[in-house]
């Protein structure tokens, strides 16, 4: 028997990959006007499905599973694993592609690449969708892959835009270096248990081999490091942003980047049976958080503040995780998704509007833009963390997490130094999230315009028009009022699928208990004001110069993310060149060179043979020899 | 049907070699008629492979179907044994659809004597179809060596500038192998009096001693190695394929490398089964090892034909890897990865050749970037293909690649646990080189500003035409049996897995 939600589930892999097949078809040429009906009906649609995924999914897991290629001692299955977890990111990924399709319209109205644009997104909602609905991690892998192919395609939009390809290339590769370990520990993960199969594999989470299990998670988290770009495999989200400013909100803020925060969820009881691992989670998350809230502090483009927020921000949710926050974590994914979606959209606005997204040729512009400042102002209070947005809820949750990871109330890290430095990395990113949010809106919204050049453009600037203005005040509600979740939502998350684990595991995570605590809400709503008035007080003192300037030469360093970038290119990049250049020359030259050597001696020799004998056809010869040399074979065989 | 299957081209191939010497339609139309009667032929074969359609218990090592066996060399006891199963059929099938494509295809490519060019398309695919259903060793060897003929004279005649050459290391190198073949199925005569394949798949070894068995399993290994081509026996491959016509480098890749792993399979593994688990680490590192040179080596290159050659040297590395683990994994993968590298490599050929002749050169820095721009369809369709080679989950190239890898991780009883996890490593590092050379070339070639079009086109004032009817006609099977593939590829695991099977079992109690 079939149920509604896993219909639902179907339909919402279903529905956006019959638009994007419909909008790629070679042979059907949809001119823009088809393509936009096409994309915005299908994200829809998708929205509809996704909306009864959500409300039939409850806290009930179920699978439908279907061969899809037997391989003799292991089965490939696909189906469908709809649980709380599925409910929830199912409907977070169907509003904001629904969202972004119809910006997108306004956004890409003079683009005669448009339809293609519309039905790789439409693609993309295809694939994300499969990764948080699958029940097979194999199947999970096609999606997972075939979402990075989108990012690579969207990112690579702009054609005459000089840095879109390498940036295009380098998301694709990082992520793909992580991607290695990624199949290879579902590899070794499904080799161990017998069975991709998700709920098999949470089965016997507490079953398995503890070495095999930490190698296994450990390279599932290579992998979840590149998706998610966390350090060191962060590299990649800053140079995403040349993609159009929708694709940035969707792919590179709202959704892929959270596939991996979605796919530890959904794995969790696998992961917290390996210590070790969660450590190198919390390891990671820490910097992430702190290096990307720091790298956000300096940029100039509003777009490149929000990749590196992006980046701090996804390290601030695996933190939550590595302390055994599960309900947390997924909290501040939603809300994250909501109010970073938001924003990115609204830089859109700016964007197209002003023409340009650096803030050091911006300022003023809250009289030109209402509907941009506020909502722009809303996401960024949601970002910071003021109570009651959504973002006030979600991150007081994680950091409570951490503050119960401290006092040894959760079962992951309790207790340990760990969980000191995870809680002062999370704090610090609190004080350095609200500067330079606060920056971003100081420079943008307020102050004078820069003089020169500005002027032609503050013409332009306005509030966008319809399809670019709803989606902004779609995702405004979610941003202001998720906060009201807090009481259902544990409930409806439920405990990660583990009804065999939980036994082996011993006590369970933390509990999801998302309600502000009122000494911690207390510590982080000082650091807040600390951190925006101080950059309040540095931005008045010269708004034109902006508040990064006492960071003097340091800024320089945060700006080019510490040199990140400059490190992997000098020990993978050129070294892989510098490898291939010399392997190459050694396979085309040296092993071809030892055949050619040998062939010409062997025609040396023949040479030798013909000026002794009376000359024959040289096919002859060969003849001659090769069958003789078999005639002798079988003889002494025979003998 | 099985001799039908095999007598058609056959027929078809003495019939246009005799053709009157005129350049007009008529061979072609001809060709390409007996190419797809025997590809419907070939498609009469599916029905009944399934063991559970008969109700057979799977017990026997070796179970065909279809089966011919008649008298042929009784001196020496050789028999026209033919025969086919669920290993077989998929490669039976890929060689019809791409001689059929290959036929169609002549009518963009124009070769000059077009009679004799289609009698050596059909000639090809004579010896092909004979070399997987021959289930006798001699026969076997026969149709073998049956393919290389034509195959010379297509990149010797047909080819470009260096062709004769190139035809030459082709045929001296691969004759070196086929010798070395020989000597290995002279071994196994030698020690068991008999060519059949089904009697000596049901012995599993038995009767063959130790030595013998290291011995011609090592002859027929570095047969089969040339051909596959395994690193380091692969020089003659990139050339071959640079100065091959388009649709000889497409039947080189999709029908000729498949004949080596094939072997492998039928005779390696379950007559000499003793051989084949000692040398299956020797086998195994150097398929890692190729895959990764070849991972390199595509990454310098700038001959657009020369870098696909070399990905081929790579994809096959996988089927061998797949094979080495002597796992029922392995094999399936192996087999799998054969189809799909068929697929795939054939239709990159097929649009690389489009691509070389639209601008009268293959080099990377002489064409130029922007192709997606300048023309759409031939740019997708080799975003798509390059996609599918790199191995993007979802299409056909990734199941059979990653599951290779699988298997290496937990490869059969006996064999070095820790040796093949290292290889699995160093394999799946290799994929994601994969990667890394095929958006280079998308990077260099297809996307970005437009330049291709100061390339040579413009000097011989030839319209760049985006893609002929014919060759959508010729194009869009691939891609959509890539895709099919990729998205179920049960289609063609579910043919080998029951024979596979069989084989493994009898492998291990061998």
């Amino acid at each position: 028997m079939i149920s509604l939600a896993t219909v639902a589930a179907m339909a919402v892999v279903v529905i956006p990959t019959l638009a994007a097949g419909l909008g790629m078809l070679p042979g059907l040429r949809l001119r823009t006007r088809g393509a936009r009906a096409v994309a915005v009906a299908g994200a829809v649609m998708t929205t509809v499905a996704a909306v009864a995924v959500f409300v039939t999914a409850g806290n009930l897991a179920q699978e439908t599973t279907l061969l899809l290629a037997p391989f003799g001692d292991i089965d490939i299955t696909t189906g469908v694993l709809v649980d709380g977890l599925t409910g929830l990111i199912v409907l977070v990924v169907a509003v904001v592609a629904s969202c972004v399709q119809l910006y997108s319209v306004g956004y890409l109205q003079k683009d005669p690449r448009y339809p293609t644009y519309a039905a790789q997104v439409s693609l993309f909602t295809a694939a994300m969708m499969l990764v948080v609905v699958s029940g097979d991690l194999l199947a999970l892998v096609v999606g997972w892959e075939v979402m990075g192919l989108c990012s690579y395609l969207l990112i690579g939009h702009y054609r005459d835009l000089p840095e879109a390809p390498g940036a295009a290339v380098k998301a694709f590769l990082v992520t793909r270096v992580g991607d290695i370990g990624f199949l290879l520990g579902v590899l070794l993960l499904g080799g161990a248990v017998g069975s991709f199969r998700i709920t098999d594999v949470l089965s016997a989470a507490g079953s398995i081999d503890p070495m095999t299990l930490t190698v296994a998670t450990l390279l599932l988290l290579l992998g979840i490091v590149g998706k998610s770009a966390q350090f060191p495999l962060h590299t990649w989200l800053p140079d995403a942003m040349a993609g159009p400013t929708p694709i940035s909100a969707l792919i590179h803020a709202a959704t892929m980047v959270a596939a991996g925060v979605f796919v530890v969820m959904r794995l969790y009881p696998v992961f917290l049976a390996a210590p070790t691992t969660v450590i190198v989670l919390a390891i990671s998350a820490s910097i992430t958080m702190l290096l990307g809230g720091l790298c956000a502090l300096a940029q100039d483009d509003i777009k490149r503040v929000l990749a590196w927020s992006t980046i701090s921000q996804l390290g601030y949710m695996t933190g939550a995780l590595a302390a055994g926050g599960y309900t947390q974590g997924g909290f501040h994914l939603v809300s994250h998704a909501a109010f970073k979606a938001l924003l990115f959209l609204a830089a859109g606005v700016v964007l197209q509007h002003v023409g340009t997204a650096l803030m050091s040729e911006l300022g003023g512009l809250c009289r030109a833009m209402p509907v941009t400042f506020v909502v722009t102002l809303l996401g960024l209070l949601a970002l910071v963390g003021v109570l009651p947005l959504s973002g006030g809820f979600s991150k007081d949750a994680a950091l409570e997490s951490a503050w119960a990871a401290v006092r040894g109330e959760s079962s992951v890290l309790s207790a340990s130094p760990l969980a000191t430095i995870l809680l002062i990395c999370m704090l610090g990113t609190v004080l350095v999230t609200a500067a330079y949010a606060t920056r971003l809106l100081l420079r943008t919204f307020f102050g004078e315009p820069v003089p020169g050049g500005l002027d032609e453009n503050r013409q332009r600037a306005g509030d966008p028009g319809p399809a670019m203005r709803w989606p902004l005040l779609v995702l405004a509600v979610p941003t202001v009022a998720l906060g009201a979740g807090i009481g259902w939502l544990p409930d409806y998350l439920g405990t990660p699928l583990a009804a065999g684990a939980s036994a082996a595991l011993g006590p369970g995570p933390l509990p999801g208990r998302l309600t502000p605590q009122p000494t911690e809400s207390l510590i982080a709503a000082a650091l807040i004001v600390l951190g925006a008035g101080a950059t309040y007080l540095v931005w008045r003192a010269a708004p034109t110069r902006g508040p990064v300037r006492i960071l003097r030469r340091s800024a320089v360093a945060l700006r080019r993310g510490l040199y990140l970038d400059e490190v992997q290119h000098a020990f993978v990049v050129r070294p892989y060149r510098r490898l291939a250049t010399t392997l190459s020359t050694v396979d085309e030259v040296g092993v071809d060179g030892l055949v050619d050597g040998a062939a010409e001696a062997t025609s040396n020799l023949s040479r030798g043979l013909s000026r002794a004998h009376p000359r024959l056809p040289n096919l002859a010869v060969t003849g001659l020899i090769v069958s003789t040399t078999v005639l002798v074979t079988i003889l002494v065989v025979l003998s | 049907m099985t001799l039908l299957v095999l007598a058609l081209p056959l027929v078809g191939s003495i019939v246009l070699a005799l053709w009157p010497r005129n350049p007009d339609l008529s061979p072609r139309i001809f060709g390409t008629a007996i190419a797809a009667a025997t590809l419907v032929a070939a498609l009469f074969l599916l029905p009944g492979l399934r063991t559970d359609d008969t109700g057979e218990a799977p017990g026997a090592a070796l179970n065909p179907r279809h089966e011919v066996d008649l008298p042929w060399l009784e001196v020496i006891d050789v028999r026209l044994h033919l025969g086919v199963d669920g290993i077989s059929v998929p490669l039976i099938l890929l060689t019809a659809l791409l001689t059929l494509l290959g036929m169609v295809h002549n009518w963009v490519e124009r070769p000059d004597r077009p009679a004799l060019f289609c009698a050596m398309v059909l000639l090809l695919e004579v010896g092909a179809l004979g070399t997987f259903m021959a289930l006798d060793l001699v026969v076997f060897f026969a149709a073998f060596e049956v393919v290389l003929i034509p195959m010379y004279f297509l990149i010797a005649r047909w080819g470009g500038p260096g062709g004769a050459a190139a035809a030459l290391k082709f045929a001296v190198y691969t004759l070196t192998g086929s010798a070395a073949l020989l000597i290995g199925l002279v071994f196994i005569y030698a020690s068991t009096g008999t060519f059949d394949l089904v009697e000596l798949s049901e012995r599993g070894g038995g009767g063959i001693s130790t030595a013998v068995q290291l011995a011609a399993f090592g002859a027929l290994f570095v047969g089969f190695a040339v051909k596959s081509p395994l690193w380091p026996l692969h020089t003659w491959l990139p050339p071959a394929h640079t100065e091959a016509p388009t649709v000889g480098s497409v039947l080189l890749a999709g029908v000729q490398l498949k004949m080596g792993t094939y072997g492998l399979v039928r005779i390696g593994l379950p007559v000499l089964p003793e051989g084949a688990r000692a040398l299956a680490p020797l086998l195994a590192v150097l398929a890692v090892t190729g895959i990764v040179v070849a991972a390199l080596a595509c990454y310098t290159q700038n001959d657009l034909k020369r870098l696909i050659a070399y990905s081929s040297v790579g994809h096959m590395g996988f089927v061998l890897l797949g094979i080495s683990t002597l796992t029922a994994v392995g094999i399936n993968a192996a087999l799998l990865a054969n189809v799909a590298h068929g697929l795939i490599t054939g239709l990159l050929f097929f649009l690389v050749g489009a691509v070389k002749s639209r601008f009268h050169t293959g080099q990377l820095d002489e064409l130029g970037s922007g192709l997606w721009t300048r023309l759409p369809r031939l740019g997708f369709a080799l975003v798509f293909a390059c996609v599918a080679s790199l191995g993007l989950p979802g299409l056909a190239g990734f199941w059979g690649e990653a599951m290779a890898v699988y298997a290496s991780l937990h490869p059969a009883a006996g064999l070095s646990r820790p040796l093949y996890a290292v290889l699995a490593v160093v394999a799946a590092v290799g994929a994601a080189m994969t990667a890394v050379y095929f958006l280079r070339l998308l990077r260099r070639l297809v996307v970005g500003p437009v330049t291709v079009t100061t390339a040579p086109a413009q000097h011989h004032k030839v319209r760049a035409v985006d893609l002929w009817a014919i060759e959508r006609v010729v194009y869009i099977p691939l891609l959509l049996l890539t895709l099919a593939l990729g998205l179920y590829p049960a289609l063609a695991l579910g043919l080998t897995e029951g024979p596979v099977a069989a084989l493994v079992q009898a492998v291990a109690i061998g």
